[in-house]
């Protein structure tokens, strides 16, 4: 039998004797040398001992009765100080010996920053059980602090462990992001906020001046003159290979030990393996190419033919609820493209790297549910032409023409913790134990999971969750397609278009796979409505999408003339406009109506003369009433407290201040507001899908009535003290209606789906209503203006003939 | 044939149409894609509703009044709908559009 000495016991080594003991366990008489006084355990695995999850036992791979097993010497705790190559011989600070063959598996050792009182006690690197240990009894002074120093993979483990404990933790990394090598800044953004939400203080482009204290470390004080208290220091910077006992021994070296693909150092019989060696200029840090070297050099030294090859690696953080992944090469080049998908409200955060058609670089945060896909295509260099535009979506989404986009498959492709109800914070897998346990409709896992109970927006994919549980003994409710060019609902659409931040049509077209190539007149008018609705700074209101009321700001009729009807603020008017109208009612041959709105229209004008009367009006100090819009039609009030002896409140100055508040905004189906002065109601307040009667104590609002095809009151959402309140709450209604509702659902028909109940919650936050509220504000701030002097001013030509060939042809 | 110039292509919005006035009624010039455009009769076989102020999509346009879809091709309505309006012959030449009048004429004789 050949006598093998091997030096470390680490994670390689400890791989390497596998292999030997599986495939010969006869050929060798081992003998182990370990500086740490244990065998061999899953380093990597330190920082859920750290942070608690798990206990050292847990993460040992070899324990005594393995190696006894296995008849090898264990030499732990014990020192190797020299290697005669001459005499064939490993020196033990308790002995001597002999050696056929050698593997050398130091592993590195932690960098430590040579910076004043580096050496104080307290100040740990994080690379074993001891530092482990030190750090754990340290967090075990209440209250207590904690400084590490670095903001890579180690550090990051080492401060969420730390905080975990119950630390008050401070990460200083020197460089401007977290994880520089493996995060782009993006990810290293949001890898910082979810750290800080985690109460971990990061401090970056800190430059750590030097560590005092009196005996032990106290504090650490940064360049800028920042002082830190601190009880325990951990300086996670980087490692440095284990090597000298190889350079000592004489054997060739680079930065560490140099070893050929067999895993042969220069001396034949002897081996290296680990964060020691170097191959190819390369150096070692991650356990997976190590695994590849312990089987090449199993093989090596029982004579069978095998080579070590670099291979791409990828990086997980192993910090419980920050889902991080990266692979491959992600700095950016000039034949470089990239593929990025972002999600703020989830934290989702990818980048692919394309170079030549082939994935060399990825980066995710928050969802690393694909990453094994992606990683399988940077290792194989697979050719991703074909699949270009929906890579990003992940493997689910593969698989050409409409079926790339089915919803189903995205579905049954997400994770058991992907969250399906946002609101509620119920997540896939919840939703399928339900499903398992007896929920087989929506209603059922409604009231089991409370998935959709709220706002509802997440119904379908809740349906899709069902339909992929119970395959095809699941019944839909038939909430259908929007049109014939897509198998997806309003919802989805809209959810989509948010999630994935669609800002354009043709991105939603392609994105989603529509089936025709621009769409139709039912979906097209309604994406371009949610387009408008959710990204009002980066959409283009398309005219080309919208009914032609909307397109030329007049109404159609029959006939192919238009109604042209002016703004008159709550009902309001006065002589001069009423001239001007009559004027232009005159001069343009125009049939007048009285309205139900408090407005007069405008009857049987030709396309040609619209820009002409338009201007008309404009002149007298009138602006378009969007009589023919999806948006604020009118506000209908009564003379209120300034005439009228039963008024309670100013309702006419109420229902001016918000139409001049709202005009101009476009809702996924008209809104009328009415304000009346008393509860007697002569505005017909009750019936429109905002309506506010006035009383003494203040304003009832209600929302959601109707008097169309269906005749409904209004529901009560709140009664406020203040017309501030009044405009507030009305605004934030408004708004929640147009960012939730399905295009052409009046605001009743919205309610009765989400529920008066959620509204009311939702509403009754003052920084939700705030944030609507501005938003509202945002969307205004493009959208409120006059479209008829603008199309005077910028589109007059569209509205004449392109030619008119009539003279030509009567000559 | 007599090709007559009526217009530059980017005087019709992409997906959008415009009007051209002849003895024999309203022409709608539609323009589908960038570069293709194509002519037809402006008034709807249902209701005379004006082609011109529908919503265009694909080779395709929908009636604003009842929602009628044509194919501008072929003039022929889609779907459940029976009927069909006329077609004529458009083309692009260096940026102008250029429709045959003979074609309008014709039908207007006919």
């Amino acid at each position: 039998m050949q006598k093998l000495v091997v030096i470390g016991a680490g994670m390689a080594s400890g791989r390497v004797l596998e292999h030997l003991f599986d495939t010969a366990p006869e050929a060798f008489d081992v003998t182990l040398f370990n500086a740490e006084p244990r065998g061999n355990y899953n380093r990597i695995m330190l920082s859920p001992v750290l942070s608690g999850e798990k206990t050292f036992e847990e993460i040992v791979t070899h324990d005594d009765a393995w190696y006894a097993d296995n008849k090898v010497t264990t030499r732990f705790g014990e020192k190797v100080t020299k290697i005669d190559r001459d005499r064939k011989v490993v020196v033990g600070e308790n002995g001597e010996v002999a050696y056929d063959k050698l593997i050398i598996g130091t592993g590195s050792a932690p960098f430590i920053i040579p910076m004043p009182g580096h050496d104080l006690p307290g100040v740990v690197a994080y690379r074993d059980l001891e530092d482990t240990n030190a750090m754990i009894d340290a967090s075990a002074k209440p209250g207590g602090k904690a400084v590490v120093i670095g903001g890579g993979l180690l550090g990051l483990e080492a401060a969420a462990g730390l905080r975990l404990r119950g630390m008050d933790v401070t990460v200083l990394h020197i460089m401007g992001h977290l994880m520089e090598r493996q995060l782009d800044e993006a990810a290293g953004y949001l890898l910082k906020q979810d750290l800080e939400k985690r109460g971990i203080n990061v401090m970056l482009k800190a430059q750590t001046k030097c560590i005092e204290g009196d005996g032990k470390v106290e504090r650490v004080l940064l360049e800028d003159g920042t002082v830190l208290e601190a009880d325990i220091v951990c300086m996670a910077v980087g490692i440095r290979p284990a090597a000298a006992l190889g350079q000592d021994a004489g054997l060739e070296m680079g930065r560490a030990i140099k070893v050929d693909a067999q895993m042969r150092t220069s001396d034949p019989d002897i081996l290296a393996v680990g964060e020691c060696v170097e191959f190819e200029g390369n150096l070692f840090g991650l356990v997976a190419p190590l695994y590849d070297q312990a089987k090449v050099l199993a093989k090596t030294l029982l004579g069978e033919d095998d080579a070590f090859k670099m291979r791409e690696l990828s990086t997980k953080l192993k910090v419980t609820g920050c889902d991080l992944f990266s692979a491959g090469d992600f700095a950016e080049g000039d034949a470089r493209e990239d593929i990025v998908f972002r999600d703020p409200k989830r934290g989702v955060y990818k980048r692919l790297v394309i170079e030549d058609d082939k994935l060399v670089g990825a980066v995710m945060y928050g969802d690393t549910a694909d990453s094994n896909w992606f990683f399988g295509l940077i290792k194989d260099g697979s050719d991703i032409s074909e699949m270009r535009d929906t890579i990003i979506f992940g493997p689910a989404f593969q698989g050409g023409g409409a079926a790339a986009a089915d919803p189903l498959a995205a579905v049954a492709a997400l994770p058991a913790d992907a969250e399906i109800c946002g609101c509620n914070g119920v997540c896939k897998g919840t939703i399928v134990t339900a499903i398992e346990g007896g929920a087989t409709t929506l209603d059922d896992v409604k009231a089991i999971t409370k998935a959709s109970a709220s706002c509802g927006t997440c119904t379908g994919l809740v349906e899709q969750v069902l339909a992929v549980t119970l395959g095809d003994s699941f019944e839909a409710k038939a909430e259908k397609p929007i049109c014939k060019c897509t198998d997806l609902t309003h919802e989805d659409v809209r959810r989509l278009i948010k999630s994935q931040e669609l800002k354009s049509q043709p991105a939603v077209w392609q994105q989603l796979a529509w089936k025709t190539p621009n769409g139709c007149h039912v979906c097209r008018p309604a994406i371009n409505y949610y387009l408008l609705a959710d990204w009002p700074l980066d959409y283009q209101d398309d005219l080309q999408s919208r009914f032609v009321n909307e397109r030329n700001h007049a109404n159609i009729q029959k006939d192919g003339t238009y109604s042209v009807m002016p703004r008159m603020w709550g009902g309001m008017t006065d002589p001069d406009e009423l001239i001007a109208i009559a004027q232009a009612a005159k001069k343009f041959d125009a049939v007048v109506k009285v309205t139900g709105g408090q407005r007069i229209d405008l009857l049987g004008i030709k396309k040609e003369d619209l820009p002409a009367i338009w201007s008309d009006l404009n002149d007298a100090g009138m602006v378009s009433g969007h009589a023919y819009t999806k948006g604020l039609r009118t506000v209908k009030t009564c003379v209120g407290s300034d005439w009228c002896r039963f008024g309670t409140q100013d309702s006419t100055g109420l229902g001016i201040k918000l139409e001049k508040r709202l005009w101009g905004s476009w809702t996924p189906h008209k809104v009328k507001l009415g304000v009346s002065g008393c509860p007697r109601n002569c505005a017909e307040a009750t019936c429109k899908d905002v309506g506010v009667i006035c009383v003494d104590s203040g304003y009832q609002i209600g929302v959601a009535g109707a008097a169309g095809m269906d005749v409904k009151e209004t529901e009560r959402l709140i009664d406020v003290a203040t017309e501030e309140e009044a405009i507030e709450w009305t605004v934030a209604f408004v708004q929640l209606y147009r960012e939730n509702a399905k295009y052409l659902d009046r605001a009743y028909k919205w309610v009765a789906k989400v529920g008066l109940d959620w509204v009311k919650e939702t509403l009754d936050d003052p920084a939700t209503r705030a944030a609507l509220i501005e938003r509202f504000d945002i969307s205004q701030s493009v959208y409120q203006h006059d479209p008829w002097a603008e199309h005077v001013e910028n589109r007059k030509a569209q509205y004449a003939p392109l030619a008119d060939l009539t003279t030509e042809a009567a000559e | 044939m007599s090709w007559t110039d009526i217009g530059a292509l980017t005087d019709i919005p992409l997906r959008g149409a415009r009007i051209v006035k002849t003895p024999a009624g309203c022409i709608a010039v539609f323009r589908t894609d960038e570069a293709e455009v194509f002519a037809t009769s402006n008034k709807c076989a249902h209701k005379g509703g004006p082609l011109a102020e529908g919503i265009v999509h694909g080779k395709q346009v929908t009636c604003p009044l009842h929602n009628w879809v044509y194919s501008l091709e072929t003039g022929e309505a889609q779907g459940a709908d029976e009927g069909s309006i006329a077609t004529y012959p458009v083309k692009i030449e260096d940026g102008r559009l250029l429709l045959d009048t003979d074609a309008v004429a014709a039908r207007n004789a006919a």
